[in-house]
């Protein structure tokens, strides 16, 4: 089949693309970003709080006065097995038109059919940002002309979108001042992702990949209540914890599974109406994000402080890692219009309450929910962020006290020895041999004194290299404490 | 599925047939109600069955019929021009498979050595599908239409392609980005459109059934047009995948045969649920020929009970009088077979045309978005991007295409979408609602299936809304779904042997079967009324 495919695609080079064309390229081009993608939002907030502050110093004086407006469109791309309106299989970084078929790739004829676990996907995040969903909801066609775009339109969703009217809560890093945030969601809606453009490196033609066309996608859009660049980032932080612990995305930055274009508007103190927004685009980290929007916050309200309000205009600026500022990409001219209309070729998407009920009795306790049941535990707040922010880390810290070893001890051990060994050998906790009944057996060894902390952490690097069990381990070495030998005498 | 009609195996009754014709076309234009002195010629037998036998008795192999088939089209293409495409190497490639079967006695499908034309925007792999238009010239799909794939299951064998206007946008195939096809009745007048290729082909008996696609009665108009039986099924009812798309929420793939048994047995083959195709219904398919009953053992009321309704407003002004004179004297046969008839009113009728032409063009400004020249079909070099799109587009498509492209963009613009889309939508419900009315009083509703015979090459190609007009007896039906199947009722005057009258029988949806009943029966009893065009017997 594959080979028959390709009788019909062409994909053409087109000549001497335009500026706009050139300009947009870096949009694309998340790979060329060099973070690791093991980082956590966490790592990412050190690095981006010594650059802020140096910025910010200049602007401590007008910074006051101002009140900055920020509000979030993130693109979240579904793992399903299969694209969202066809069989082909999607996996980043395959060959260019690898994983392509006459559907996503736009043939005449070929008809779109709804992958059922996109809907299911949706309806978990909606829930999980405790959306209204709609129980009758439809697909629309966004249409517009670029060459990444095969069918000339988007299918996506328009008027009535699968979730409305959520909120997502999230705690604040302790090292920016700590505290609970309560941000607004607008909506969740389905949509498809576009192929991607190659350009070649003298700019006199450009090719077209459609691996990626078709990927199902939901786009979340936030309510305008970030304040501050770090609240911002938190937010994509907080997207970024919840689809993976609802397993319905990597939420990987770099490979553009999560993608954020911000809205930045400024206005004075007391002022009601929203001043003039700009979008940023090509922010692929979460210190990106802070860095940017805190630059932005800053250039406008410099203009703003100089009376020069009115040039803040209405654009797409685009994140450069290098200078560390914001540049112009392209001036909004007018508003486009996309002339959506329901797409006839997929029915209406219905839902029933049975549907919905056995989806949220199948969700996984979210992170939110974590941090609230560890507060009760009495954890700090640096330590429950730091267990929360993986999954299997939170996972792997459930099964260890589940088993009644020392709440506090076991956040320590988890935090400390074994995420430095995790950090040195790369490694993520579910591939080390250590298993959390184990870590509860050393934890209980130390504190009933069988074996003291030093003897302790041998063990602990014994087990998370090559595994094995505490007791067996204590008299393969013969390591029992000698108190206990006296004990044992009386 | 057994038809007792079938008597004759040999295809010589075409002949039999036509020795008849041309000596009572002077003294019965209209109807069957002039009788004339001649014994009545024969009522048409199903082709399909005919070369079934005609096969399985080894009466003649299936190349010789390919044989026949492509001289045929050789003959009379020329002339003609019905097809885009003729790949009579696959042909006569696919005659030897079938004939190698037979001979070892191996089991045959139901459409097995039936040569079949095929619209040009319904996608088949071996051959090229440009829809009628220069944008996708030499076009070759990558894979085949649902409703192709299932008819070569059925031991079907694809001719070629049929001309058609440029995707469909047309109701005489002078849109053709590439040639115009003409009547086989009249050389000098158009065929209908835009199937107008699969209805002159079948007429002219270049092949024995064809498919082609109603958005907005293109198979119906052309049916009526060419004298052949045209059957537009209930949207949903045959998958649309590999139909090169228009309007989607109103394209059907539909058949062309010469009787209505061909049309039932080919309906047949490519009905059902396809799961390429979210719109395709789930519905059960049932056998449509099973309800067939030969003429001879037909009592004298066999449709006895049948509530008949006729659409008044289709009878109206607007209509040529000999159509109207033709549909009543079908009335009075129909009354003879036994159903009790009355005069129904859509009220909402006349609003179905501009409705149609803003949501069929809102559609199809969107469905013709990926002809970009980016991936494939024709492309125009250009420097820019904007300007590569602009000239392959300028250069790739037809000006009706490009007017269709243009209202479409219009009324779903922002600040005219509620004026005209949304407001086509409701008008749509309304059709719906007031077919629903109608159909729950009567079994089927009745119309012409256009308000004028074939009319000449060239006389409404400059006048836009002269053409539109002209689908006002079909649109409605596909805005409401409905199945609906036309069939040669009359002739009337023009041409060197007249020009057929096309009858449309409208059922609720998924009643194709008693459609192609009453039909059937219809045609079996319509006396006197022979439609094979003379450039059929020519050769």
């Amino acid at each position: 089949m594959a080979l028959t495919m390709f009788r019909g695609i062409k994909c053409c080079p087109f000549s001497m693309y335009p500026s706009a064309l050139v300009a947009r390229k870096h949009v694309f081009l998340y790979c060329t970003m060099n973070n690791s993608p093991s980082q956590t939002a966490t790592q990412d907030k050190a690095q981006a709080n010594a650059k802020v502050s140096t910025q910010s110093k200049k602007m401590s004086k007008v910074a006051k006065d101002y009140e900055a407006i920020i509000g979030i469109e993130t693109h979240v791309q579904l793992s399903t097995l299969t694209k969202a309106f066809c069989t082909c299989p999607y996996n980043y970084g395959s060959q260019p038109n690898s994983s392509v078929c006459p559907i996503c790739m736009g043939l005449p004829g070929a008809l779109p059919v709804l992958n059922s676990k996109v809907i299911e996907y949706a309806v978990r995040l909606g829930l999980a940002l405790n959306c209204e969903l709609s129980f009758n909801s439809k697909f629309d066609r966004k249409q517009y002309f670029y060459p990444d775009l095969p069918k000339g339109y988007q299918i996506s969703q328009f008027d009535v979108p699968i979730a409305t009217g959520g909120f997502i809560d999230l705690d604040l890093p302790v090292e920016f001042g700590g505290g609970h945030r309560k941000f607004g969601i607008t909506r969740v809606h389905m949509e498809e992702d576009a192929g991607k453009l190659l350009h070649t490196g003298n700019g006199s033609f450009s090719q077209v990949d459609l691996n990626r066309a078709g990927v199902p996608l939901l786009e979340i859009v936030s309510e305008p209540d970030m304040r501050t660049g770090i609240e911002a980032a938190e937010y994509a932080a907080e997207l970024q914890r919840m689809v993976r612990y609802l397993g319905i995305s990597n939420g990987n930055m770099q490979e553009g599974s999560l993608r954020c274009d911000v809205n930045v508007s400024v206005r004075p103190w007391g002022q009601i109406e929203f001043g003039t927004k700009v979008e940023i685009k090509n922010l692929n980290s979460f210190s990106a994000m802070n860095r940017a929007i805190d630059f932005e916050i800053a250039r406008q309200e410099l203009l703003h402080s100089q009376g020069q309000a009115d040039q803040i205009v209405q654009e797409t600026r685009l994140w450069e890692e290098g200078a560390q500022k914001t540049v112009t990409m392209r001036k909004k001219e007018g508003l486009a219009d996309y002339r959506y209309f329901p797409e006839p070729d997929l029915p209406a998407v219905n839902l029933t309450i049975k549907y919905v009920d056995d989806i949220r009795d199948s969700l996984p306790e979210l992170p939110e929910m974590k941090r609230r049941r560890y507060e009760t535990m009495g954890l700090s707040m640096q330590d429950i962020l730091f267990l929360v922010n993986d999954m299997d880390v939170a996972d792997f810290f459930d099964a260890t006290i589940a088993k009644a070893a020392d709440v506090k001890l076991a956040a320590n051990w988890i935090m400390g020895d074994i995420a430095a060994y995790l950090k040195n050998e790369k490694l993520s906790i579910n591939e080390v041999k250590l298993t959390p009944e184990e870590l509860g057996e050393l934890i209980a060894s130390i504190k009933s004194g069988t074996i003291s902390g030093k003897i302790g952490k041998e063990i602990l690097f014994e087990l998370l290299a090559k595994g094995g069990t505490v007791q067996g381990l204590i008299k393969e070495k013969d390591l029992v404490q000698a108190c206990v030998f006296f004990y044992y005498r009386d | 599925m057994l038809l007792s009609s079938v008597q004759n195996p040999r295809l010589l009754y075409l002949q039999s047939r036509l020795s008849h014709f041309n000596f009572r076309i002077k003294s019965s234009l209209h109807t069957s109600q002039t009788l004339t002195l001649t014994p009545s010629p024969p009522p048409p037998t199903s082709q399909i069955l005919d070369i079934r036998k005609t096969l399985l008795s080894r009466e003649k192999t299936a190349v010789e019929l390919a044989g026949d088939y492509l001289t045929r089209i050789q003959r009379s293409d020329p002339k003609l021009k019905s097809f885009l495409y003729v790949s009579e190497e696959s042909v006569l490639r696919e005659a030897e498979e079938l004939d190698r079967k037979i001979e070892r006695n191996e089991e045959v499908g139901p459409l097995a050595g039936v040569y079949v034309g095929v619209k040009d925007n319904i996608c088949t792999a071996d051959m090229p599908s440009t829809a009628g238009s220069r944008i996708l010239e030499n076009y070759k799909p990558a894979y085949d239409a649902t409703a192709v794939s299932k008819m070569r299951e059925s031991g079907a064998i694809v001719v070629g392609k049929t001309n058609m206007d440029e995707f469909g946008m047309g109701s005489s195939t002078e849109a053709s980005a590439y040639q115009v096809t003409a009547n086989p009745w009249d050389l000098s007048r158009v065929p209908g459109g835009s199937s107008g290729g699969s209805a002159s082909a079948v007429s002219a008996r270049q092949c024995v059934v064809s498919l082609g696609s109603d958005t907005g009665g293109s198979v119906r108009q052309p049916a009526s047009f060419c004298g052949v039986v045209g059957l537009k099924p209930t949207y949903g009812r045959v998958s649309r995948y590999g139909l090169v798309a228009y309007a989607s929420s109103l394209d059907v793939i539909g058949c062309f045969g010469s009787s209505v048994s061909d049309t039932g047995i080919l309906l047949n083959a490519i009905s059902g649920h396809d799961r390429h195709d979210a719109t395709s219904s789930r519905r059960e398919v049932p056998d449509f020929t099973s309800q067939f009953i030969s003429k001879d053992i037909l009592d004298s009321k066999p449709l006895k009970g049948l509530r008949v309704g006729v659409i008044r407003e289709t009878l109206d002004e607007g209509v040529d009088a000999e159509i109207v004179m033709s549909i009543r004297a079908a009335v009075s046969h129909l009354e003879e077979l036994g159903c009790t008839v009355t005069e129904v009113s859509l009220p909402s009728f006349s609003l179905g045309l501009p409705a149609y032409y803003i949501l069929a063009s809102s559609e199809s400004s969107s469905n013709l978005s990926r002809y970009d020249g980016v991936r494939y079909g024709n492309q125009c070099e250009s420097e820019e991007l904007n300007s590569l799109y602009e000239n392959t587009r300028a250069h790739g498509f037809g000006s009706e295409v490009k007017r269709r492209i243009l209202m479409g963009t219009y009324a779903l613009s922002a600040g005219y979408y509620d004026a005209y889309y949304k407001r086509a939508q409701q008008v749509r419900t309304l059709v719906r609602k007031s077919f629903k009315s109608a159909l729950d009083e009567n079994d089927i509703l009745i119309s012409p299936a256009a308000p004028s015979a074939a009319y000449k090459i060239g006389e409404k190609k400059d006048d836009p809304l002269a053409m539109y007009a002209g689908d006002i007896m079909t649109v409605n039906v596909n805005l409401a779904g409905l199945p609906a199947l036309v069939l040669p009722c009359g002739l009337v005057e023009g041409g060197p042997a007249g020009l057929p009258v096309g009858l449309q029988m409208i059922g609720a949806a998924f009643d194709e079967e008693k459609l192609l009943k009453v039909g059937h029966i219809f045609e079996q009893t319509l006396q006197d009324c022979c439609f094979v065009p003379p450039i059929a017997a020519d050769n």
